[in-house]
C-alpha cells in the first residue's frame, strides 16, 4: 500500500494551487522545485500527475526551479525526487481530482461515485457531460491546504505509470537549443571570470594591458577584491581575455594544497572532528582480527557542459538564471552575500547537462549576479571555462577506510568497525552557515567563511556525507562506525553523486569477498548467509542468476564479482556483477545488474538511470582520479582527467526486480556503490591479489603484477 | 585590435555572411553570430566532441577552428541534418532509444555519426564505436546511442 502521510514537500507547501492549475485551456500546470538535470524527473512527475487527474501527459505543462512561483523544495538531490516530491503530486493530483468531481457532481445534482475523467472532460456514465477540468475550475478555489484524504489509485490501474513514456525534454536537446547557453538577449553581455586558484590566495599582480592586447577586441575589465571579471559584447574577446589572464596572473599567500592531499597518510595524519556514527562495541584486540585499508581519490564532476548562469540587475531586481540544484538556497545566499533583501531576488532554474552533483553551477550564479548588480541595465552571460571546470570546482573528496572485523572461529564477523577520514562530502549553498559560493569569498566585503569548528558532514538524517552506506546491510552481531571529519582542508569539496557510498560500499563489499574465501565459501552464497531481508536477497540472487554465477574458481586472468548495496540503507536495493579482464589493465567487459526499486514511475527511463550510473562508475573505478601538482590541479583539462570512451564500454544487462506494490526508493545514485564493488572483487579473482585503493588504474594493476 | 572582416561560406545549404574577427572560432561565429544554438561549448580544447560540425562533409571541431578556415566552405551543425522540417533518421533513431540523458554531448555524437553513414550506410558495431569514440559522454548513455546508430543504418537501408 502507498501510504498517504504527508511528505516533506507537501508539508513545506500545502496549498494545491502551488503544485497544479488550470489557468490556461486545454493545459495542467504542475510546479515542482525540483530540476531537471538529465535524470528523467519531469518525465516521471508527468506522469504521476496524469495518472491521478487522468488527463493526457501531453496537456501538463510543468514549471520547475522558480523562486517566484515552485514549491520550495529544497535541493535535487539524494536520489530524493521520485519518493518525495512524487508523493506529494501524487496526493495533491488525487486530491485535486476529487475537488473538481465534487464540483462536478454538485452542478450535475448526482453523487460524484458516479462521474468519471476522461482527459479531463467528466463524464456520467458513458455521457460527456460537457464540464472538463478548466470550466470547474474558474469557479473554484484550489488555494487550500492539501490534506493527503483523497484516495489515490491502485497501482493495479496505473495506465501512464509504470509505462515508458519517452522523454518529453529529448526532441528539443537534439534538434537545437535546450540549454541554458543557449539563453540570449539584445544586451547580452559576454563575461569571463579569473578566479583563485587555492584557497586564500591573493591576487599580487595581474598586467591588465597584456590581458586587453590579447583579446583583440574592446574589454571591460572589474576588479573586487581576489575576484576578476572581463567583460565585452563578444565572447571571444573575453575568452582570449581570460586564457591571457590565467597566464599572467601572479597568486600568492593562501593555501595551496600540497601534492599528497589526497594520499591517505596525509588524510589519517590530518586534525579531525571524531564522530561517533555507530556505537557497536570497540574490538579491543581479540584472537581473531581481520583490518584492511581502502582509499577513493578526490573526483571531479566532469559535466560535459562547463558551468553558466545569466543575471540581470534593474530597478533593485536581480534576475538570476542557473542550473543550480536548490534555487532557494542560492536566491538566500545571492542575498546575503549581495547585500540584497531576498525579495529583490529571483532564481530561475534553466537546464544545463548533467551535473552529478553539486558542481560549480552555484559559483557561475555568483559571478553572474555579481557582475549584474556591477552593470545594471545589462544581461550578464559567465560561462565557465574548462579547465576552470576542471580545478575549481568543489570535488568529492578524497577519503580513506578502515575496515576491522573481529571474527569468531569459522570466520564470521562478531563485531564490524568502519574507520572514515574524510573532508566533507557535502557543502552546498547555506550548508554549515556558509554561501560556499566561491567567488563571494574573494570579494572585498566578503562574508567571514564558517570555521572549522562550524563544518559537519550531511547528517545522518539525510543518510550521511562521507559517513552514507558505512553501515554495511548484513546481519552483524555489531557495528561500529568512527568518523573522522578532516574539517579544516585546503581542496574544497561537496556532493559528488553518491557521497560516501562508491568508497564504502567498495570497502564493505571487498571485506566480504576477503572473509568469504577465508571461510572456504563462494561470496555468493557467503552474503546470503548474513542477508535476512527478502528484498535484499532477491536482487543478490537475481544478479547471480543473470551472470550465470557458478561459484566455480575464476579462469585465468578473467573472473566474475558481486557487489551488493542498498542505496543510503533505505532507498534502492542492487546487486551487480561485474565480469573483468585483467592483464596489464583491468578492463570491464560486463556488468549485470538487479534492482529493486519499489513502484517504478518509468520503468524504461529507470533502466537509463542505472546504465548510466554503472557506466560512470566504471568510469571512475578504472580511470578517474584529480592529482594535484604545486597547488593546483595537475592538467585541468580531459586529457589530465580521462574518462570511460565509447570503446572501453561494457555490455550491460538491468533488471528491474518486480516491486510495483511498493513505495518508490530513489534510484539515480544506487549504482555507484555495488558497480565499484563488483569491478573490485572481479579484478582481486582475476588478479589473484586485491587492489584496495581507487581508481584500479594500469599503474596499479602492473605494481600488483610485479609484487607476486 | 584587429579589424573584423566579412567571411562568405555555407551553413545548411544557405549562404552566408558574417563580419567578425577571423581568428573568432567558428562555435562562437555559429551560436552567437549565426544564432544556431545546437552546437555546443564543451571544452574548446579538442578534447570532448559536443561542438562537432561538418565542414565539407567532414566531422571538425568547431570550438578551436578558425572562422577565416571555413571561408567558401559548406557547414552543417544539427539543425541541418534534418530536411524539410523532418528529423533525420539518426535523430528520430535516437528518440526510440531514448539515446540520451542530458542530451548534451548528442549534438556532436549525432554529426559524426550522421558522417559516418553517410560515407558507410551498414557500418559494423566496432565501426560505430571508432567513429564515436573521440565523443564523450558523461551520463552512460553509451550503449542506447551505439544501438541508436545502428538502428538508423539498419532504417535507413529498408526505406533505400
Amino acid at each position: 500500500m502507498i501510504a498517504n502521510a504527508l511528505p516533506k514537500s507537501l508539508i513545506d507547501n500545502p496549498r494545491l494551487d502551488t503544485w497544479i492549475g488550470f489557468e490556461v485551456e486545454g493545459e495542467v500546470r504542475l510546479a515542482t522545485g525540483k530540476i531537471e538535470i538529465g535524470q528523467g524527473i519531469l518525465s516521471a512527475l508527468t506522469q504521476i500527475a496524469a495518472e491521478e487527474l487522468d488527463v493526457a501527459p501531453a496537456r501538463i505543462r510543468i514549471q520547475s526551479g522558480d523562486t517566484r512561483s515552485s514549491p520550495a523544495e529544497g535541493f535535487t538531490s539524494g536520489s530524493n525526487s521520485v519518493t518525495v516530491t512524487g508523493s506529494a503530486v501524487r496526493l495533491v493530483g488525487a486530491e485535486v481530482r476529487a475537488l473538481l468531481l465534487e464540483e462536478a457532481a454538485r452542478r450535475l445534482g448526482c453523487s460524484p461515485s458516479r462521474l468519471s475523467v476522461r482527459d479531463g472532460r467528466i463524464f456520467l456514465a458513458a455521457e460527456d457531460t460537457g464540464l472538463d477540468y478548466w470550466l470547474l475550475a474558474k469557479s473554484m478555489n484550489l488555494g487550500r491546504p492539501a490534506t493527503g484524504t483523497a484516495p489515490v489509485k491502485r497501482p493495479e490501474d496505473y495506465r501512464i505509470v509504470g509505462v515508458g513514456v519517452p522523454r518529453h525534454d529529448l526532441q528539443a536537446k537534439i534538434t537545437g537549443g535546450a540549454f541554458i547557453h543557449d539563453m540570449t538577449a539584445p544586451d547580452l553581455l559576454h563575461v569571463r571570470m579569473l578566479h583563485r586558484p587555492w584557497r586564500g590566495a591573493r591576487l599580487a599582480a595581474l598586467d591588465e594591458a597584456a590581458v586587453r592586447k590579447a583579446a583583440r577586441a574592446p574589454i571591460d575589465i572589474l576588479r573586487d577584491g581576489d575576484l576578476v571579471a572581463f567583460m565585452a559584447d563578444r565572447e571571444p574577446a573575453v575568452m582570449r581575455a581570460l586564457e591571457a589572464a590565467r597566464l599572467n596572473a601572479r597568486w600568492e599567500g593562501g593555501d595551496p594544497p600540497p601534492d599528497e592531499v589526497a594520499n591517505p597518510d596525509w588524510l589519517q595524519a590530518r586534525l579531525a572532528k571524531e564522530r561517533l556514527i555507530e556505537d557497536g562495541p570497540d574490538i579491543g584486540s581479540p584472537q581473531h582480527v581481520f583490518e584492511a585499508w581502502f582509499s577513493r581519490p578526490f573526483l571531479a564532476h566532469g559535466a560535459i557542459a562547463p558551468s553558466c548562469a545569466l543575471a540581470r540587475y534593474e530597478d533593485g531586481q536581480l534576475t538570476v538564471w542557473t542550473h543550480s540544484q536548490g534555487v532557494f538556497a542560492l536566491r538566500e545566499w545571492l542575498a546575503r552575500t549581495l547585500g540584497l533583501d531576498q525579495a529583490q531576488v529571483s532564481v530561475l532554474h534553466r537546464q544545463s547537462s548533467g551535473c552529478y552533483g553539486h558542481n560549480s553551477a552555484d559559483d557561475a550564479a555568483f559571478d553572474a549576479a555579481f557582475v549584474a548588480t556591477r552593470v545594471p541595465g545589462r544581461t550578464v552571460r559567465v560561462q565557465w571555462a574548462r579547465e576552470d571546470e576542471m580545478s575549481i570546482e568543489p570535488f568529492g573528496g578524497a577519503t580513506s577506510v578502515r575496515v576491522r572485523v573481529a571474527l569468531s572461529t569459522d570466520h564470521r564477523p562478531v563485531s564490524w568497525t568502519m574507520d572514515i577520514w574524510s573532508p566533507v562530502q557535502a557543502c552546498r549553498p547555506g550548508m554549515n552557515g556558509g554561501a560556499n559560493l566561491l567567488g563571494a569569498a574573494a570579494i572585498s566585503n566578503a562574508l567571514p567563511s564558517p570555521s572549522p569548528e562550524a563544518i559537519e558532514d550531511s547528517s545522518e538524517e539525510v543518510g550521511g556525507g562521507a559517513t552514507r552506506n558505512a553501515h554495511a546491510f548484513y546481519d552483524f552481531p555489531s557495528q561500529r562506525i568512527l568518523f573522522h571529519l578532516l574539517a579544516d582542508f585546503p581542496v574544497r569539496t561537496s556532493s559528488l553523486r553518491g557521497l560516501g557510498a562508491y568508497v564504502n560500499v567498495f570497502a564493505i563489499e571487498s571485506v566480504m569477498d576477503e572473509l568469504a574465501e577465508r571461510a572456504g565459501e563462494d561470496p555468493v552464497a557467503w552474503r546470503l548467509s548474513f542477508v535476512s531481508d527478502p528484498r535484499a536477497r532477491k536482487v543478490i540472487e537475481t544478479a547471480a542468476a543473470m551472470a550465470g554465477w557458478s561459484g566455480t574458481a575464476p579462469g585465468e586472468g578473467r573472473a566474475l564479482g558481486l557487489g551488493f548495496a542498498r542505496y543510503k540503507n533505505r532507498a534502492a536495493y542492487m546487486a551487480a556483477v561485474a565480469e573483468v579482464e585483467v592483464e596489464e589493465a583491468v578492463r570491464v567487459s560486463r556488468i549485470w545488474a538487479a534492482v529493486d526499486a519499489g513502484l517504478v514511475i518509468n520503468p524504461d527511463n529507470a533502466r537509463s538511470q542505472v546504465e548510466g550510473g554503472i557506466l560512470q562508475t566504471v568510469s571512475w573505478a578504472l580511470k578517474e582520479e584529480v592529482l594535484f601538482r604545486d597547488g593546483r590541479v595537475a592538467d585541468p583539462t580531459w586529457d589530465g582527467y580521462p574518462i570511460l570512451r565509447f570503446s572501453e564500454v561494457p555490455e550491460i544487462d538491468v533488471r528491474l526486480v518486480e516491486a510495483q506494490d511498493m513505495p518508490t526508493l530513489g534510484i539515480g545514485e544506487v549504482a555507484h556503490g555495488p558497480t565499484a564493488a563488483a569491478i573490485g572483487n572481479a579484478a582481486a579473482r582475476a588478479l589473484g591479489q586485491r587492489i584496495y585503493d581507487l581508481p584500479l588504474t594500469r599503474e596499479r594493476v602492473m605494481n600488483t603484477l610485479l609484487a607476486q | 585590435m584587429e579589424p573584423l572582416s566579412r567571411y562568405s561560406f555555407t551553413i545548411n545549404g544557405r549562404p552566408v555572411e558574417v563580419t567578425a574577427d577571423g581568428r573568432d572560432p567558428l562555435l562562437t561565429v555559429l551560436r552567437n553570430d549565426l544564432g544556431l544554438k545546437g552546437t555546443r561549448f564543451g571544452c574548446g580544447l579538442e578534447q570532448c566532441g559536443a561542438c562537432m560540425v561538418l565542414v565539407d562533409g567532414e566531422p571538425s571541431y568547431s570550438c578551436s577552428r578558425e572562422l577565416e578556415t571555413v571561408a567558401g566552405r559548406s557547414i552543417v551543425t544539427v539543425e541541418g541534418l534534418g530536411r524539410d522540417g523532418a528529423l533525420h533518421p539518426l535523430q528520430e533513431a535516437f528518440i526510440a532509444e531514448q539515446a540520451g540523458q542530458c542530451g548534451y554531448c548528442l549534438s556532436g555524437i549525432l554529426i559524426s555519426a550522421a558522417a559516418l553513414l553517410a560515407r558507410n550506410p551498414s557500418p559494423s558495431r566496432s565501426e560505430i564505436i571508432g567513429a564515436l569514440d573521440r565523443h564523450l559522454c558523461r551520463c552512460g548513455v553509451h550503449n542506447r546511442i551505439v544501438r541508436a546508430v545502428e538502428k538508423a543504418a539498419e532504417a535507413a537501408r529498408v526505406r533505400s
